[in-house]
């Protein structure tokens, strides 16, 4: 391990967790820009978050130590997703140990910890959270997958970091399946991610809620980890997005201080973008029902499907 | 030295021969020379076979080559008895302990502090001797009991004993539960109990050991009706007897299939033994028919769609502990039938086996997750998740049969080696779900998942060590079931460069399937945890609710340190899986040098997974969290009633129940099942709500083909008149007429 990689893996960490509340505020920001109203300041997630941090947990008498731990759990698994990750260099020591399907798992477990959080309390609005995150989630995991599986299949490789160099280094080739992959993965990324149109993030309607449905119980600092592991995912799924489909300007290949340095304006430039964009989809759809949900997924995990039989058929 | 050159000159006699360490015991090497077969001077080798030694088998093979150095391979153990014999004396233990339950039938104390521990020592010196038996070359033994014409034979190789690993290892953990579990109740006393487990224990391990056609279908038939008899322990309700009935039939309706198979194989030369199959050459379309028909039989037992009816009716209807076995694993006794028929008897399978294997494990798993999430009843989730399994390990199997017939011997290992490792975790798994469920049952009297809630805070042993195995069973990382999940998709990930072009294109599909039925098991997972567990108790009656005893966590305990020790440690998993794999199949994964907690099953840099390391990460940035949270901030907590949007009288029934959770499943795939639903009305006095979820498979397969067979027995029925007249005259026609064909 050379100390460049260490630098590396570090700073993503560390952007990953300083920059993702204010890719949230960034996103709010061009909503309110779309739909002609001022927004709130930029740096609001942070102060939301310190002033969660100071106050006193209020825990239901119903839970169990799984209602405490959960927050933790579900922070540490993005974090440690969010070092999987390849946003800044390619060289990140910790990839050996985890490929693009533990991170998969890792996704996987931060829901499921969800989903037992809101259950643990035991009233009808955590259960109807939990039921439908599961839902979701049954269908998005398999089509995230086969996003992977298709960049794996063109990469020969499951590591991610490995997969994002060999995009990377191809000159400007499209490959179509990758084009079908990545109409899946925004797919994915909005049902995930809960916005619109599977999810309200603004909503109080507790009967339509799904992620804010399972934190309702929460207060204080284990909410200030679930807003936070929340925005760390969302930042993770852009990076993921990121790393797969627009990997230009990562630090490939040895990687120098300079070509990492050189990687920081551009990620920034890159999260601009995609909150635009996400924000434009967002201001652009409606909510769906959802029992339609499945359906919107269902067309993911197709899609993804599809862009596996285009590379297997045309070999790009 | 086992292993070593010697030199020895062509006729010299054998004084000399490397400080006797050759000898091991058994005949000097000059007999054995002089007792060679297969001489072949032409080619300047001989193959030299030694005859029965006096402390068992002592057969070696030397070569003798033009240079007269000979290289002798033997294959015996050097010091003590052979580890089949050894295997052979715990499994006789097994049955010895079972027959001692007949001593004092009625005493519970005896079988549940006596024998049912001395049971789980038993396994676990099974587990011991096959664990360290595994790299061992083969052994085999013929018992003098049996047929004139067939002996039993027995034989000892990797695959008999990693899976006399995992009988071993399961039936530890589930004994010791069981010695704690058992209480008085109607229907079979302890000790015939205690005789039917053990005998079942037993039959299983002899299945494991068998080497010829005869013993293993002794051994299959015992271990049917063992288990029969374990399934119908409270033969007072009807519904119990209801769902042995059908456990029994297809248990036999598999072995007519087996049976068959075994008749197939032998190729005319009418010797049952397994060595004279190995050596039989079919034709292409009977090893075919020998494979379809050990695929039927061994698929019946292990419950691939649709031989799977039996399943969610004999699981919930025996004991826990019961349950446990038979899903643990006697599920895994077929996977060993259909390893043994395809790769060892048969030789090497055709790849389109492999195609046939595959779709019906894909679509076992499917079907069987998918049913899981809407059922109502515990431990009919979890027979349905166990189909489920099944259907991924056979997925494994069916690859690396595709794999093997196109050539590409690697990866066929690979995938071969990732249904093996899924066979391992998903006895653990599974068999520490039904025990937990075990546990539940007998502390609160519920098996509806309408009627539980909020156990952890009355029994939290058994809720976090089942909590730990609902993590295993949904993939999550590092628990043992990410690890063959990760293997299974890595080798889909290189199913494309099969050289056939349609199947190329199908197999990487095969992987999206399994990543739905993966993402599927969490669901089940979390709704089985969750409502059991989870939240408020939706009766007033699971207040007395008590938690499970010290035997009970004990075996609960064992069961769950081995999903973690499977997880955390796969590399040298898979050290051991790979010789299994290269003496059934002959094909090995190369060699790749990595430090002890990274895996890295392919060379080339493509895919690695550090168990270990993951586990710190994780629990690391979780300490850190915790500890830097509380460190800035504070760790104040309040305690409140839970948030109820200021309508108030918000009550347990109010939650999610399990047909809540299933209703998304319900909705999205209801074309599979057939359900029927009873809505309430505004107008009625009582209003109440039922859905029922049945197979349509019993109905539009099951129900047609048994009126058939009524029907058909029903026309032959006109033979029994009733007269004893007429049967008298049955009797003289059929000796005239045997008479008539006889002269």
């Amino acid at each position: 391990m050379r100390p460049i990689e260490i630098v590396t893996q570090a700073l993503e960490l560390i952007a990953a967790l300083a920059v993702a509340p204010l890719f949230l505020g960034w996103i709010n920001q061009c909503r309110a820009w779309l739909q002609n109203r001022r927004a709130p300041s930029l740096w609001l997630p942070y102060r939301g978050l310190r002033k969660l941090f100071h106050k006193d947990a209020v825990v239901a008498e119903t839970a169990s130590p799984i209602f405490r731990l959960a927050p933790y759990i579900v922070f540490g698994a993005m974090v440690v997703a969010a070092a999987i990750i390849p946003s800044m260099g390619t060289r990140l020591p910790f990839t050996v140990a985890a490929d693009a399907i533990a991170l998969v798992g890792l996704l996987a477990t931060a829901r499921v910890f969800l989903s037992l959080a809101a259950m643990d309390i035991g009233t009808a609005f955590g259960t109807l959270g939990a039921r439908r995150e599961m839902m979701l989630g049954f269908l998005a995991e398999p089509a995230l997958l086969m996003v992977i599986f298709v960049a794996s299949l063109i990469s020969a490789t499951t590591a991610l970091p490995a997969i994002t160099e060999n995009l990377a280094t191809q000159a400007l080739g499209l490959y179509p399946s990758l084009a079908f992959t990545g109409v899946a993965f925004t797919l994915v990324l909005l049902a995930e991610n809960a916005r619109i149109p599977i999810d309200n993030p603004a909503t109080h309607l507790e009967l339509t809620m799904i992620h804010e449905a399972m934190v309702l119980e929460y207060s204080a600092r284990h909410l200030a980890l679930m807003e936070w592991a929340a925005a760390l995912k969302l930042f993770n799924y852009a990076c993921i997005g990121f790393a797969l489909f627009v990997p230009w300007g990562v630090s490939t290949g040895a990687g120098s201080p300079l070509s990492l340095a050189a990687s920081i304006p551009l990620l920034a430039v890159k999260l601009t973008v995609a909150g635009a964009a996400l924000a434009l989809i967002e201001t652009l759809s409606a909510k769906v029902r959802v029992f339609r949900a499945p359906e919107f997924l269902a067309t993911a995990f197709l899609f993804a499907v599809l862009g596996l039989l285009v590379h297997l058929l045309l070999g790009g | 030295m086992p292993g070593a050159l010697l030199d020895v000159a062509a006729n010299e006699p054998s004084d000399d021969l490397g400080g006797g360490g050759v000898l091991l015991g058994a005949q000097p090497l000059e007999e054995c020379l002089f007792s060679g077969i297969n001489q072949d001077r032409e080619s300047g080798s001989a193959v030299f076979e030694a005859q029965e030694g006096s402390r068992g088998v002592c057969r070696w093979v030397a070569s003798y080559y033009n240079s007269m150095r000979i290289q002798v391979a033997p294959s015996v153990m050097p010091d003590f008895q052979s580890s089949l014999s050894v295997c052979l004396a715990l499994i006789a233990l097994w049955g010895l302990i079972g027959l001692a339950g007949l001593l004092r039938p009625a005493s519970l104390r005896f079988a549940g502090r006596t024998l049912f521990p001395l049971g789980a020592l038993c396994g676990v010196a099974l587990a011991a001797v096959a664990a360290v038996s595994l790299a061992l070359p083969p052994e085999e033994s013929v018992l003098p009991v049996g047929l004139p014409e067939l002996p039993m034979h027995l034989r000892r190789d990797a695959l008999t004993s990693l899976f006399l690993f995992l009988l071993g290892v399961a039936s530890a953990g589930i004994s010791v539960f069981a010695a704690g579990y058992f209480r008085r109740g109607r229907g079979t006393s302890a000790g015939l109990m205690c005789l039917q487990y053990h005998l079942f224990l037993a039959s299983m391990g002899l299945v494991l050991l068998a080497n010829d056609a005869y013993t293993f279908m002794v051994a299959w038939e015992t271990m049917a009706l063992s288990s029969y008899f374990l399934v119908t322990t409270e033969h007072g309700i009807a519904e119990i007897r209801r769902a042995g009935f059908l456990y029994l039939l297809i248990a036999h309706v598999g072995a007519i299939g087996i049976l068959l198979s075994f008749g197939v194989m032998q190729g005319g030369s009418w010797q049952f033994t397994f060595e004279a199959m190995r050596h039989a050459h079919l034709a292409p379309h009977w090893a075919a028919a020998a494979f379809l028909l050990a695929l039927f039989g061994f698929g019946a037992k292990a419950g691939l769609v649709p031989l799977h009816v039996w399943l969610p009716e004999a699981h919930p209807a025996a004991p826990s502990p019961v349950s446990a076995l038979m899903s643990g694993v006697m599920l895994k006794t077929a996977i060993y039938g259909v390893l043994r028929v395809s790769f060892d008897l048969l030789g090497q399978p055709q790849w389109w086996w492999g195609l046939v294997a595959l779709a019906a494990g894909l679509f076992s798993a499917l079907y069987g997750v998918v049913f899981a999430a809407v059922q109502t009843d515990m431990k009919r989730l979890l027979a349905w998740s166990s189909i489920e399994n099944i259907g991924i390990i056979f997925t494994g199997i069916g690859l690396a049969m595709v794999f093997n017939g196109v050539g590409m011997h690697s990866l066929a290992a690979l995938a071969l080696i990732a249904a093996l490792y899924h066979s391992l975790n998903h006895a653990l798994m599974k068999s520490l779900l039904f025990l937990g469920t075990g546990a539940v049952l007998h502390s609160t009297g519920e098996r509806n998942l309408g009627r539980l809630g909020g156990l952890i805070h009355r029994m939290p042993w058994v809720a976090w060590l089942t909590l730990v195995g609902a993590l295993a069973m949904s993939g999550l990382p590092p628990l043992n079931g990410f690890v063959s999940e990760w293997l299974l998709l890595q080798s889909f990930l290189f199913a494309q460069e099969v050289p056939r072009s349609f199947v190329s294109m199908l197999l990487p599909l095969g992987a999206a399937l399994v990543a739905l039925a993966a993402a599927l098991a969490a669901y089940v997972m979390v709704k089985f945890f969750g409502v059991i567990f989870l939240g408020q108790p939706r009766e007033p009656g699971l207040a007395r609710a008590h938690d499970a005893g010290m035997l009970e966590r004990l075996g609960l305990a064992w069961l769950a340190g081995g999903c973690l020790v499977l997880g955390l440690l796969p590399t040298q998993v898979i050290g051991s899986l790979r010789i299994v794999v290269q003496q059934l199949s002959g094909a090995t994964l190369p060699n790749v040098a990595a430090p002890w907690w990274l895996l890295v099953p392919l060379p080339g840099g493509r895919a690695s997974y550090s168990a270990p390391v993951f586990l710190i990460a994780l629990a690391g940035v979780v300490v850190l969290t915790v500890f830097v949270v509380h460190r800035l901030y504070h760790r104040r907590v309040r305690r409140a009633a839970p948030w109820d949007c200021g309508f108030g009288g918000l009550n347990a029934r109010m939650q999610d129940t399990a047909e809540g959770f299933g209703q998304p499943i319900r909705h999205i795939f209801g074309a599979l099942m057939a359900v029927k639903r009873e809505l309430p009305s505004p107008f009625d006095p009582q209003p109440r709500y039922r859905v029922t979820v049945g197979d349509r498979l019993w109905q539009s397969l099951y129900v047609p083909l048994g009126g058939l067979v009524q029907r058909v027995a029903d026309a032959f029925a006109w033979l029994q008149q009733g007269r004893i007249a007429t049967y008298l005259l049955y009797s003289f026609v059929t000796l005239i007429v045997l008479l008539a064909l006889m002269l």
